[in-house]
C-alpha cells in the first residue's frame, strides 16, 4: 500500500546567486507525524521551508498535497492549502497588539469596520485548548520572546492551518518553555496535524520526532526513523564526521580579577523595579564564569550595564583594576571587553552591511584598517576571508554577501569570529551557540576554552543548562536581580541549579520565596 | 574562459532598465493626461517637453544650469537619509545659503568663490538646528526641518527688506521687490563661464556650476563609500542600536551628517543665485527647488552618483514644462512634472519585476533546450 503523504517536496533545487541553497531535495511528510529537518547552518533548511510556504519559488522540482501537484506561488496560497509557518526570526509587527497581530490578513470586517470580538473569543479558545499562553491585549514589543512564539503558533492555529512548520522554534526559548513547547506539538499530532521541525539540539529531534530528514551543504542525505537511530548517527549524518559531545577541557588555573562587579543597581524597562539589584562578583583571567538562570531574571540587564549599553544607577564596574562605570562603549572595547550580544540582529548585526563590514565593526577604526580615515578596502578584504576561514562562516558570495541573506548561524558564526579574534582580556558571550549546529557548537566551546587556557576572562551568560554545565569553571545563579547561589559545576547538578534558579532555595541565609 | 554573468543577475543593468522604463511609463501617463486637459495642444505640449531640453544649445545651457542646484539638494537629502534622517528642510537650508551668497556679494562685494563659501557655511548653520534637536532632545527631524524652513524664508525676507543695499532699486532699477541684480552689483560675484557661453552658443544660463554640483557628489560618494565616517554615518541608518553596540556615537554622526546636508543644499542656492541670471524674489512661500531634492533624491535611490543623473532627468522636464506655457498653465505643467516624476519614482518596483521576468524566460530557454 502507497504511503499517505499529506506533503511531498520532490526534486527542489533552490538557486541564490553563488550558492546552490538547496539541490534535488525530496521530504515526503506522512500525514499526523512529527518530521525533523536537520542540517548544519546554511544547510538550507529554512530555504526549504520557505519555498513550501511560497517565499521562494523553486527552480526546479514539484510539491504536492495530499497526492496532487499544486503551484504555492505565496504565503496566501500556503495558507489555503493549510500550511503555516513559524519563522526562525519572528515576524511581528511589534507595535501591534497581540490580538491584532493574530488576525492579520484575515480580519473579519462589517462595512468597514473590524469586528474583534469574535477573533478575540476564537483566539482565546486556542489558547485556552492548547495551553497557549497569551495576553491578548499586551503589545508584540512588551512581551518575551517565549510569548512571541506562543503567538506565532496561535496565527497558524487561528488560520485552521493543518501542516505546521517550526524553523528553530526552541533556539529562542528557556528550557522550561521548551518543554512545553514539546508537549503541545505532541498534541498537535495527536489531533492529525502534520508538523515539520527544525532544530539543531539532537535531545529533542529524539524526543518528539518520528522520522528525520538530513540535509548537507544543499543536498538530501537521507531519512531515518527516529526509533532505530542515535544521536551520534544523526550528527553524524549531518556532518559527516563524528561530533564530540561534550566538550573536555583542563583544569581551571584562575589568574589575576580582570572584571569586577560591585552592588550593581540597573533599571528596568519593561517595569519599575530595578532589573538588577546589588549584583557583586569577580571574574578572573583564565576562567569560564557563567550566570545561570531563567530569562527574565535580570541576566539581559546586567550585561547591558558592563558592556555599557544601559546606564547603571547604582553601584561600579572595573575592567582591569580600572573603573569603567560609566565609560563609553568604544572605551571599554578598547581597554580589552568583546561582546558576543544576546540579540544578533538587533545589536549584533548591521543586516544591510556586506559580512566583510560586518566583520570589521568593532575595529574599522583602527589604523590596520583605514589610513587618514579613509578605510582600506584590501585589508578590510583580506582579513575578512581570514575570519571566513577560520570560523567557517558559509555563505552565498563570500566577504560580499549582504548579512541579511545569510542563514542564522552562519551570521551568529561572524559575531563570533569577530569578537573573539579582537583577542579581548574579558569576553562577554551571551547565548554564544544560540541556534548553531553540534559541529559548530563544538568548535565555538572549543575556542572559548581555549581563550580561557590563554589566559582570558570569560563571562558566559546561557539559558542552557548543558551549556553551563559543560563549560563553565563556576556557576552564579541569578534570580529576580540577585546572585542567590555560587557553584563549582563539579559539585553539583542540574537539579539543584534549578532549585535555585526557580528561587526556591538560596545560599546567603535569607529566606527563600515559597513558590 | 570568463563565465558571463546572466542578465537576471546583473544589479546595473537591472537597475538602469527599471529606471527608463518607469521613465517611459511616467512620460506615457503624463500624454494622457495633457490630452484630457487640452486634447488640441496634447500633441505640442508633449512635443515642447521633450524636446525643448534639446531644441538649441541655449535651453540645453538652462537644463544644465538649472541642474546644479537640483542635484545639490538631491544630495543633501540623500545624505541625511544614508544615515536614517529625512532632511525636509532643504528648502530653508538652500534660501540660507542663498542669501549668504547674496550678502556677501552684494552687500560685501566678495568674489564669487568666497560668497559660494558663505552660502556653503550658511545652510550647514541652518543644517545644524535639526541635528542638534534630534541629538539632544530627540525632537523628530521633519518637525524642525519644516519649521525652520519657514523661519528662514521669513528671516531672508525681514533681514532683505531692512538693507536697502541689497535690493535692486539700490543699483539703478525701479523694482524693491529684488535684490540687485550681480551684472550692476558686483559683476566679480557672478560664477564663471568657464569659456562655456563660446560651446554653447552664448547660452546666457550656461556657467561652471554643474561642474561644481557633478565633483560635490562624487566627493559624498567617496566619503560614504571609502571613509570610516562614511561607513559610521550608514551603520547608524541602518541600524542605530548596532552602531551604539559599536561604539558609534549616534548623537555626533547626526547632528554631523545635518551639517553636511544643510551645506549641500546652502551651496544649491548660492550655485542657483549668483550665476547672475536670476535675482532673488521677496515672496512669501518656501522655494519649491529644496523640495525637488526630494524626488531627486528617491529616484536615484539617495546613491551620489545616480543623483547626478536624475537631476539631470528632472532638470530637464521642468525646462521643457516651462516651454508648455502659454498652451497650458503653470499648474497643469507642475502636474505633469509631478506625474512624471512619481512615476519615475516607481523605478525599485519595476526593478522586481524585471529580475522576475528575466529569470522566467530564461528558464523557458534552458527548458527548451534541454527539450531539444
Ligand atoms: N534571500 C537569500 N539571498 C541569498 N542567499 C540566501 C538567501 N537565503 C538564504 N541564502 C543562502 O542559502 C544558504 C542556505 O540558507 P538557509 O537559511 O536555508 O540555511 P539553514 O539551513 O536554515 O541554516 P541555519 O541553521 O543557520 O538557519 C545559505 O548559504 C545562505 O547564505
Ligand atoms: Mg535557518
Amino acid at each position: 500500500m502507497a504511503e499517505d503523504y499529506v506533503i511531498e517536496m520532490l526534486h527542489i533545487t533552490k538557486e541564490f546567486p553563488g550558492i546552490k541553497a538547496n539541490d534535488d531535495i525530496t521530504l515526503q511528510l506522512k500525514r499526523g507525524e512529527i518530521h525533523a529537518l536537520l542540517g548544519e547552518n546554511g544547510a538550507g533548511k529554512s530555504t526549504l521551508m520557505s519555498v513550501l510556504f511560497g517565499l521562494y519559488q523553486a527552480e526546479e522540482g514539484i510539491i504536492k498535497k495530499d497526492g496532487k501537484e499544486v503551484a504555492i506561488k505565496d504565503p496566501n496560497d500556503a495558507n489555503r492549502l493549510g500550511i503555516g509557518m513559524v519563522h526562525q526570526h519572528f515576524k511581528l509587527v511589534e507595535c501591534f497588539t497581540v490580538l491584532d497581530n493574530i488576525i492579520l490578513g484575515v480580519e473579519d470586517t462589517k462595512h468597514g469596520f473590524l469586528q474583534k470580538d469574535e477573533a478575540r473569543k476564537k483566539v482565546l479558545a486556542l489558547s485556552e485548548k492548547y495551553g497557549l499562553r497569551v495576553d491578548p491585549d499586551a503589545l508584540v514589543s512588551d512581551i518575551s520572546v517565549g510569548m512571541q512564539q506562543r503567538v506565532e503558533i496561535l496565527k497558524m492555529l487561528y488560520r485552521d492551518n493543518e501542516i505546521l512548520i517550526f524553523d528553530e522554534p526552541t533556539a529562542v526559548l528557556t528550557p522550561q518553555e521548551i518543554d512545553e513547547l514539546m508537549e503541545i506539538m505532541k498534541g498537535f499530532k495527536e489531533e492529525g496535524k502534520s508538523i515539520l521541525f527544525i532544530t539543531h539540539k539532537l535531545a529533542e529531534i529524539m524526543a518528539v520526532s518520528d522520522r528525520c530528514t538530513v540535509l548537507r551543504k544543499g543536498k538530501y542525505m537521507g531519512t531515518v526513523d527516529i526509533a532505530s537511530t542515535t544521536q551520534e548517527e544523526l550528527s553524524k549524518m549531518m556532518v559527516g564526521r563524528d561530533v564530540k559531545l561534550t566538550a573536555d577541557k583542563k583544569p581551571c588555573e584562575a589568574g589575576d580579577t580582570i572584571l569586577s562587579v560591585k552592588d550593581l543597581v540597573i533599571p528596568s524597562r519593561t517595569h519599575s523595579n530595578n532589573a538588577v539589584k546589588g549584583v557583586s562578583f569577580d571574574v578572573h583571567a583564565g576562567e569560564i564564569v557563567c550566570v545561570a538562570g531563567i530569562e527574565g531574571n535580570g541576566q539581559t540587564e546586567l550585561v547591558y550595564g558592563i558592556t555599557g549599553l544601559e546606564k547603571v544607577t547604582g553601584g561600579s564596574v572595573y575592567l582591569k583594576g580600572k573603573d569603567i562605570t560609566h565609560a563609553p562603549i568604544r572605551e571599554r572595547s578598547k581597554d580589552g571587553m568583546s561582546h558576543i550580544p544576546e540579540d544578533r540582529h538587533k545589536h549584533g548585526l548591521v543586516l544591510d552591511y556586506t559580512l566583510e563590514q560586518n566583520l570589521v565593526l568593532q575595529r574599522y577604526w583602527e589604523d590596520e584598517f583605514q589610513r587618514g580615515g579613509v578605510i582600506r578596502a584590501d585589508k578590510v578584504r583580506k582579513y575578512a576571508y581570514d575570519l571566513i576561514d577560520r570560523f567557517d562562516v558559509r555563505s552565498g558570495q563570500g566577504a560580499v554577501t549582504v548579512a541579511r541573506s545569510m542563514s542564522g548561524g552562519n551570521q551568529q558564526k561572524a559575531i563570533i569570529a569577530r569578537e573573539i579574534d579582537k583577542q579581548p582580556d574579558l569576553l562577554v558571550a551571551v547565548q554564544p551557540t544560540r541556534g548553531l549546529d553540534v559541529g559548530a557548537i563544538e568548535y565555538i566551546h572549543g575556542q572559548l576554552i581555549k581563550e580561557r587556557d590563554q589566559g582570558r576572562a570569560v563571562l558566559l551568560v546561557s539559558l542552557e543548562l548543558d551549556e553551563v554545565m559543560n563549560l563553565s569553571d563556576r556557576i552564579l545563579v541569578m534570580y529576580e536581580g540577585e546572585i542567590v547561589g555560587e557553584f563549582d559545576p563539579k559539585q553539583t547538578t542540574v537539579e539543584e541549579l534549578g532549585l535555585y534558579m526557580a528561587g526556591a532555595k538560596r545560599q546567603d541565609g535569607k529566606e527563600a520565596r515559597v513558590s | 574562459m570568463k563565465v558571463k554573468k546572466p542578465l537576471a543577475e546583473n544589479q546595473m543593468f537591472i537597475s538602469v532598465l527599471a529606471s527608463v522604463i518607469s521613465i517611459i511609463a511616467g512620460l506615457l501617463f503624463g500624454s494622457v493626461l495633457l490630452f484630457i486637459l487640452n486634447p488640441s495642444k496634447a500633441g505640442i505640449g508633449m512635443g515642447a517637453m521633450l524636446t525643448t531640453g534639446f531644441s538649441s544649445l541655449d535651453q540645453f545651457g538652462k537644463v544644465l544650469y538649472q541642474s546644479a542646484p537640483l542635484m545639490l539638494c538631491g544630495l543633501s537629502v540623500g545624505f541625511a537619509f544614508k544615515t536614517g534622517m529625512f532632511n525636509i528642510g532643504a528648502t530653508g537650508q538652500y534660501t540660507i545659503g542663498a542669501f549668504c551668497a547674496l550678502y556677501g556679494a552684494i552687500a560685501l562685494q566678495l568674489p564669487w568663490w568666497v560668497c559660494l563659501l558663505l552660502s556653503l557655511i550658511g545652510g550647514a548653520v541652518w543644517g545644524i538646528f535639526p541635528g542638534l534637536f534630534k541629538a539632544l532632545f530627540n525632537v523628530n527631524e521633519v518637525i524642525t526641518s519644516i519649521m525652520f524652513n519657514w523661519i528662514g524664508m521669513y528671516l531672508v525676507n525681514l533681514l532683505l527688506a531692512n538693507m536697502p543695499v541689497m535690493l535692486a532699486s539700490a543699483w539703478g532699477a525701479s523694482n524693491s521687490d529684488r535684490t540687485a541684480a550681480l551684472a550692476q552689483a558686483n559683476p566679480g560675484a557672478v560664477i564663471p563661464k568657464g569659456g562655456l557661453d563660446k560651446l554653447f552658443g552664448n547660452s546666457s544660463w550656461i556657467n561652471i556650476s554643474v561642474f561644481v554640483a557633478i565633483i560635490v557628489a562624487i566627493i559624498c560618494w567617496f566619503i560614504l563609500e571609502k571613509t570610516t565616517f562614511g561607513y559610521e554615518l550608514k551603520a547608524c541608518g541602518y541600524n542605530k542600536e548596532a552602531s551604539r553596540y559599536a561604539g558609534i556615537s549616534a548623537n555626533r554622526n547626526i547632528v554631523f551628517s545635518m551639517i553636511i546636508a544643510g551645506a549641500l543644499s546652502g551651496l544649491g542656492g548660492g550655485l542657483y543665485y549668483l550665476a547672475g541670471t536670476i535675482q532673488y524674489v521677496l515672496e512669501k512661500k518656501t522655494l519649491a527647488m529644496g523640495f525637488n531634492g526630494i524626488p531627486v533624491a528617491l529616484l536615484a535611490n539617495s546613491n551620489p552618483i545616480g543623483t547626478i543623473f536624475s537631476s539631470l532627468f528632472i532638470s530637464y522636464i521642468q525646462v521643457g514644462g516651462s516651454a508648455m506655457q502659454p498652451n497650458f498653465s503653470s499648474e497643469s505643467t507642475d502636474i505633469i512634472i509631478a506625474v512624471i516624476i512619481y512615476l519615475a519614482a516607481f523605478a525599485l518596483l519595476m526593478k522586481g519585476v524585471i529580475t522576475g521576468l528575466l529569470k522566467k524566460s530564461m528558464k523557458n530557454k534552458d527548458d527548451k533546450e534541454a527539450k531539444a
